[in-house]
């Protein structure tokens, strides 16, 4: 760090501060402003300002570590990467306009000092934006595997009946899987058969019907059957709407009923014990 | 037009994201469950075509107001290959991807008003509207 800069910052710590909390409040969207309460606000401002000023005289290594700790930080109280970007970029204007002030720059040195200011910034900027996307990635994949356990259990609730119950919206992957454990299934269990409930499953648009198609045809080859349950009204419109035929499946509007046939079609019935 | 929204098709996930706008409208308008389902289910098949066919494209979600009828107009577009055949893509059965083929006539069915226009190597704009009653 240049010393005249570095002088500069460390002599005016408070001032500088002060300014950039002040330039921050009234430049942030009202959208931050709601999610972080004032004294959260000047908390995590000044441990930012800190901490750019401690990257003044620390070591590299350290900064990095009291960065990314302070990224994780950010990011979880939600504060949007604009404004931490945002924040950087003033405090680089305020240590120049603060210098201007002061007399400390000359025509000779000033193309010399914003360039200085400018290297000095630019790793911490990255840093900032790579930590972030670091964290966005981390929670994708988290979400994606967190998916993936819910995808498309199969439950055996009586000898030769399974139930597989489908939540939420059916694409291409977790329709191979659907048909995968499905059938891996059906074997395990010995299954006589399957009710698939689609409850959950918000839109029934001709894919899934396909794909729905061709899980009960697949049962039918190893020798299962196959009933579909949990059709809502709205959803067997929009099925006769689009023309869809599921003759070949048994369908059942609750998965009651279903439970019922499936009893039936393995010769037992529900009987109430009296006493 | 007061109002319009889009949503770029790009992956299978943006489907979701587009009927899920056009579910919105649809309450925002007061249509019934029934035609809530209706508006989505036409908008994931219009949408899943882009996404099949053209790889690329995008949906538009349009408030109406003509004649003090409400309603919400689906605009699909994409710059993809276009279909040769209009005639015969409206055909119930008719498929090019191993689907049952009940896409385009089905989301026609599911709509009141449906128009679409195609130019093979230039792409393909479907316009479709349903009013609230």
């Amino acid at each position: 760090m240049n010393q005249l800069v570095y002088d500069f910052i460390k002599q005016n710590q408070d001032y500088i501060l002060n300014e950039w909390m002040n330039i921050m409040k009234e430049s942030t969207d009202e959208r931050l402003i709601k999610v972080v309460s004032d004294r959260m606000f000047t908390q995590t401002s000044s441990e930012f300002i800190e901490m750019i000023i401690a990257n003044v005289d620390s070591k590299n290594k350290e900064f990095t570590l009291k960065l990314s700790d302070f990224a994780e930080k950010v990011v979880q109280l939600g504060w949007p990467l604009t404004f931490v970007n945002e924040g950087l970029h003033k405090f680089t204007l305020i240590v120049i306009n603060g210098m201007v002030e002061k007399g400390l720059v000359t025509p000779d040195n000033q193309v010399n000092l914003v360039n200085h200011l400018d290297k000095w910034a630019t790793p911490i900027n990255n840093e900032i934006v790579n930590i972030y996307t670091q964290t966005w990635e981390r929670t994708v994949s988290m979400q994606r595997m967190a998916l993936q356990e819910l995808s498309a259990p199969l439950i055996p609730v009586l000898e030769g009946i399974t139930v597989m119950p489908l939540i939420g919206t059916i694409d291409t992957e977790r329709a191979k899987q659907i048909m995968e454990n499905l059938l891996t299934g059906v074997v395990k269990h010995r299954s006589e058969v399957v009710l698939i409930d689609i409850t959950g499953v918000p839109v029934v648009d001709t894919m899934v019907a396909h794909h729905i198609i061709q899980a009960a045809e697949a049962v039918r080859l190893v020798g299962a059957k196959c009933i579909l349950c949990g059709i809502r009204p709205e959803i067997a419109q929009t099925i006769v709407n689009l023309g869809i035929n599921l003759n070949e499946v048994i369908t059942k509007n609750t998965l009651k009923k279903g439970i019922e046939v499936a009893l039936e079609l393995t010769s037992r019935k529900i009987v109430e014990v009296e006493g | 037009m007061e109002f319009q929204s889009c949503v770029k098709i790009i992956n299978e996930w943006d489907i979701v994201a587009a009927r899920q706008l056009g579910r919105n409208v649809a309450k925002e308008l007061g249509f019934g469950t029934v035609d809530q389902a209706r508006i989505t289910t036409a908008i994931s098949e219009l949408a899943r075509n882009i996404y099949l066919y053209a790889g690329q494209g995008s949906v538009c979600i349009e408030k109406l107001n003509e004649d003090g009828k409400s309603g919400l107009k689906i605009i699909a577009e994409d710059q993809g290959p276009g279909i040769e055949d209009i005639r015969r893509v409206m055909e119930d059965g008719y498929t090019t991807s191993g689907g049952l083929g009940a896409g385009l006539p089905g989301a026609k069915r599911l709509m009141d008003e449906f128009d679409i226009e195609s130019i093979p190597g230039e792409g393909t704009t479907i316009v479709a509207m349903k009013w609230l009653r």
